[in-house]
């Protein structure tokens, strides 16, 4: 066949065409649609297309009293449920200014902590699975089953816990809390030396992490990058540093930062948060403080009118909830700001230009829960 | 020769009946070999829109470990798969998409209901513009799992629910169209 254009150079001959990743798709972890734009193998363009899971929980929240639309959050950022219900818990305590008591706070930085651990863990499981190995995987889901026991031990549930309620917590940890998380960390701590040997050691995979996927500083502050994601490129932006909340201010923590700016560094980032997670915890559990594990709150909450925010740090950013209140018992406008829809924001910077077995690469390490992108 | 009459007066035959009133034996010892295969190799299909996506994850994982059952295999095409459960929210987006999966799914195949949401909307059944309130509007579900999430347990006795129902159902009889 004759072709048109013989007298262009050979590598301007080939035809751009759009491949629809998604959404249904083992590795977009989720209902994400990404219209990819490829020239051969080269990613061109990538435009993410959303709302496949948007449940309408912000226009859902007015209609719900400020004790119920917790359960919500739950189902929000399901790997942090714990975090989004405590977001939620000090924007009421905010508005209705009451003192949480000392061992609420200690059993809720505990449970936030460990809620860390777990969604770090299963995104390092994913992140292999991405790459192209499996065992990692279930060695993850292993190590995870064992913190979840915990949560299910006390909070009655393995996953969307609705556990943290303004003024305190819903009940009493059991006696055994503090004993089990002992025995927890030394299989732990195991655990992680594990991961280093099979994965991080591995030339294979650093090979698809280092130089892949580079966001630069300028890139993550102007995209409103939070989180590891932030933090692998070189921002100082932990919450918990910056606008301490519930005694976070009196524990002793490294705020991991790296100046790579690729998968890798944030591959590692996140490496070392599970460590500090289970440094932070450690200096709880020994003298967890006696009395009181909530504080008494009215049946129907009202918030007096106002304007009332709030951020906490999630396993993957900020986390902001901002209420509206009318004075009335249910919130006049609820908006949440998500972690993963801003880091969302950088996937398309970051791989246009690569080959399209990064995409997954790079994707992997931004770790995206897509029903917190659409809420 | 009639064999339910003569030999099997107790063997539940008559829906294999031909059109002369005999019952053909052999097919119904193939229909239960089939059967026999198909519970015990359900190939799922790897489908999560939302949290039970994660209960889903574990149950396939170390400590729950579902290939005890014959799960074992997860594909990410449906071409491939015999089952979908429906792990998650579906709005109104995502419907047709779910639609479409199911009808690419070759024949015989199941639908798992996992969750409130698959089940009625769940948590968002009220006040909520674009949640589907139940996937049964969109395919047709065997098996509901009540939970929110369902325990990684409530799946696997959901899942031997369905290999029990695959062991009761006639493969190999075409229903005809009843005469006006």
């Amino acid at each position: 066949m004759e072709n048109q254009n013989n007298n262009l150079p050979l590598e301007e001959l080939t035809e751009e065409f759009v491949v629809n990743i998604g959404p249904q798709h083992p590795s977009t972890h989720g209902v994400l649609r990404l219209q990819t734009t490829l020239d051969g193998e080269t990613i061109k363009d990538v435009v993410p297309v959303l709302g496949y899971i948007h449940r309408g929980i912000e226009k859902m929240t007015e209609s719900l009293g400020y004790k119920q639309f917790i359960y919500l959050t739950s189902r929000m950022d399901y790997l942090s449920a714990h975090i989004n219900n405590q977001a939620c818990s000090l924007v009421i305590e905010k508005g209705l200014q009451i003192e949480v008591p000392a061992r609420a706070k200690a059993i809720r930085i505990i449970l936030a902590e460990l809620q860390r651990l777990t969604s770090h863990e299963l995104w390092w499981g994913s992140t292999a699975m991405d790459l192209g190995a499996v065992t990692p995987f279930f060695l993850a889901f292993r190590d995870r089953e064992r913190i979840l026991e915990i949560f299910e031990g006390n909070t009655g549930n393995r996953l969307t816990m609705n556990y943290i309620t303004p003024g305190g917590v819903m009940f009493d940890v059991l006696p055994s809390f503090a004993k089990s998380i002992k025995d927890l960390f030394k299989i732990i701590k195991e655990y992680l030396k594990e991961y280093d040997t099979l994965i991080t050691g591995n030339i294979i995979f650093q090979h698809r992490l280092k130089g892949v996927g580079v966001l630069p500083k300028e890139l993550a502050i102007s995209l409103g990058c939070t989180g590891p994601v932030a933090r692998a490129s070189g921002i100082s932006c932990d919450v918990r540093k910056y606008y301490p909340y519930d005694g976070y201010e009196k524990l002793d923590f490294k705020e991991i930062t790296s100046d790579g700016c690729d998968s890798w560094a944030r591959y590692m980032v996140r490496m070392e948060e599970m460590k500090q997670s289970i440094h932070i915890v450690e200096q709880l559990i020994e003298n967890l403080p006696e009395g009181e594990f909530r504080t008494k709150a009215k049946g129907v909450i009202k918030l007096p009118v106002g304007e009332y925010y709030q951020r906490v740090e999630t396993a993957r950013g900020e986390l902001g909830v901002y209420i509206v209140s009318d004075g009335g018992s249910k919130p006049y406008r609820c908006k949440f700001r998500a972690a993963s829809f801003s880091n969302l924001g950088a996937l398309q910077p970051i791989t246009v230009g690569m080959k399209i077995g990064d995409l997954m690469a790079s994707m992997a390490t931004l770790d995206l829960v897509i029903p917190d992108i659409d809420r | 020769m009639d064999v339910k009459n003569d030999f099997l007066p107790d063997f539940p035959g008559d829906i294999y009946k031909d059109d002369n009133g005999k019952t053909n034996f052999i097919v119904t010892s193939v229909d239960a070999l089939a059967n026999w295969g198909r519970s015990n190799s359900l190939w799922p299909l790897s489908f999560g829109t939302s949290c039970c996506a994660i209960e889903l994850m574990s149950t396939v994982s170390a400590k729950y470990d579902w290939s005890r059952f014959g799960f074992e295999v997860m594909r990410a095409s449906p071409r491939q798969c015999d089952l979908i459960v429906v792990a998650g929210t579906i709005t109104y987006k995502m419907a047709p998409v779910l639609k479409r999966l199911y009808n690419q799914m070759p024949e015989p195949r199941y639908v798992i209901a996992m969750g409130a949401c698959a089940i009625s909307g769940g948590p968002f059944f009220y006040n909520s513009y674009s949640v589907v309130k139940g996937v049964d509007h969109v395919i047709p579900v065997d098996v509901y799992i009540p939970g929110c999430p369902p325990r990684p347990e409530a799946l696997i006795h959901g899942m031997m629910t369905l290999q029990k129902k695959i062991l009761l159902s006639k493969a190999y009889v075409i229903e005809k169209p009843k005469e006006e």
